[in-house]
């Protein structure tokens, strides 16, 4: 097995604080923003970022979590997943909701939990805010903020641990060893 | 994660980590139900047919909402309206019904073990919605998911179950969900309607209220099934309520916080008095509420997956 640090605490540090300036940038402020996290480290990403952006902005920017699992669309095909929460803290109609997820990857759990977000209501816009993008995308998706781009081969796999949930805050790249 | 299994029969079966599996994912569904939209995706495509030999509001509402708030599509069958009043066969019924391809049938029986022989005629999954005095599976599995949304914990917990234990299907699934997840229960009614070894289940009888509620976390009524007062399973309604009824007097000889369940219909003034019913430590509606979210779950673990 081969293990490749990707980004270490501080890296990530740095990148969130970048996509928060940006998103602060691009949306010239945080009104009528809210952050919405997919389980379980997307979550754990928009707090961040939230309150990386009240530390700028002195405000309380609402943040909460889009479970995408009940609109995958390999329901049927795989083994049932277990659920996350969701919590939509506000009303999200005319809001400018930002999605968060660590990896993106096929794109295909973006395309679910904006499909789960339009069952809630109509914001005025959705933007994707990931800490890495590792590319090979199976849709038409892209992101608005992206802390790393790292391009990789399908045999690696791309790990976040975050302390709030693995007590470590690294991204590392696993590639399993080539049978001989 | 999954369910090991193509149907859900009865509690008896299921193991602890099932049972867990299916607690854990309707907490999910219960936020579903909150929505302005009340619908996930999730089973669309997919057909549900709930077959009811006995009469039901509750559950039967229960499942169809469950199935429609999933996406599935939802037939109702009730008996008195289909060709079973022209003599067909439960076999025939099911296997015609079954040639128009649904993914899961619901049943409901007054034969104990009627949806155990469904099963086995039938491809696609099968709930059991109440045989008998056999099992009633959803029903404890909400009165389970309900306990431990309010104490967070069902281990060690003491579980009074009041009532005609040897008529009710609720009580023997309860029976066992409770010993799996590590409470102890206390059985307590008439002499008349315990029957005799349900201590092999893991619980306790006794035949004094007093007694039954005193150490409770929970206590859980039974519906007193009034047409069965003409077996003289008791003598007098009267008399039963004054002994196994729970009124604010009795209550008062209860732990402080102790939460008072009742699976439905109410009788009011007979097994549970209308205070007590409505009152503070009252779940009754609460069972309710989430007995939707354990219906959708079930399907959702049930249908979700892959098809062998």
């Amino acid at each position: 097995m081969k293990k490749k640090l990707i980004l270490d605490e501080k890296a990530i540090d740095r990148a969130l604080s970048r996509i928060a300036h940006e998103i602060l940038e691009k949306n010239k402020g945080a009104e009528g923003l809210v952050l919405l996290g997919i389980p379980t480290r997307g979550y754990h990403v928009a707090s961040r970022l939230a309150s990386v952006i009240d530390s700028i902005e002195k405000g309380k920017t609402p943040y909460g979590a889009i479970d995408a699992t009940l609109y995958r669309d390999d329901i049927g095909m795989k083994e049932t997943k277990p659920l996350r929460k969701t919590d939509i803290p506000i009303p999200i109609d005319g809001r400018v909701v930002v999605m968060v997820d660590d990896v993106l990857f096929t794109g295909r759990t973006i395309r679910a939990a904006m499909n789960a977000l339009m069952d809630f209501g109509r914001p005025n816009c959705i933007q994707l805010a990931v800490l890495v993008d590792r590319g090979h995308r199976e849709l038409p998706i892209r992101a608005d903020y992206v802390g790393k781009n790292v391009p990789t081969s399908l045999k690696e796999e791309i790990k976040v641990y975050l302390s709030e949930v693995d007590g470590v805050n690294e991204v590392v790249s696993i590639t399993a060893e080539e049978k001989q | 994660m999954r369910l090991k299994r193509k149907d859900l029969l009865g509690i008896e079966e299921l193991e602890k980590d099932e049972i867990e599996l299916i607690l854990s994912s309707a907490e999910s569904f219960k936020e579903v139900s909150t929505r302005e939209i009340k619908k996930v995706p999730t089973l669309r495509g997919k057909t549900v047919i709930n077959l009811f030999y006995e009469a039901s509001t509750r559950t039967r509402t229960s499942f169809e909402l469950a199935a429609k708030r999933m996406s599935a599509d939802a037939i109702n069958i009730s008996v008195s309206a289909s060709s079973v009043s022209k003599g067909e066969t439960l076999k025939d019924t099911v296997l015609n019904l079954e040639a128009m391809n649904p993914d899961c049938v619901v049943v409901r029986h007054s034969s104990s073990g009627a949806p155990h022989m469904i099963a086995r005629h039938l491809k696609s999954s099968v709930v059991n919605a109440g045989d008998g005095a056999h099992e009633h599976p959803s029903q404890a599995l909400l009165d389970l998911f309900t306990i431990k949304e309010k104490s967070g914990e069902i281990n060690g917990l003491n579980i009074a179950i009041i009532g005609d234990i040897a008529h009710s299907r609720v009580a023997r699934s309860n029976i066992h969900g409770f010993t799996k997840l590590g409470a102890k229960v206390t059985v307590c009614g008439p002499p008349t309607m315990i029957p005799p070894g349900i201590e092999s289940l893991g619980c306790r009888v006794t035949h004094d209220m007093t007694e039954a509620i005193k150490h409770a976390d929970v206590i859980m009524m039974l519906r007193l099934q009034l047409e069965r007062q003409k077996k003289g399973l008791f003598p007098s309604v009267r008399e039963y309520s004054s002994l196994y009824g729970l009124n604010k007097e009795r209550l008062k000889k209860a732990k402080k916080g102790v939460l008072i369940m009742h699976p439905g219909p109410v009788n009011r003034g007979v097994e549970i008095s209308p205070e007590v019913a409505d009152g503070e430590h009252s779940l009754i509606l609460e069972q309710v509420t989430n007995g939707v979210a354990i219906r959708m779950s079930i399907f959702y673990l049930l249908l979700g997956g892959v098809k062998e």
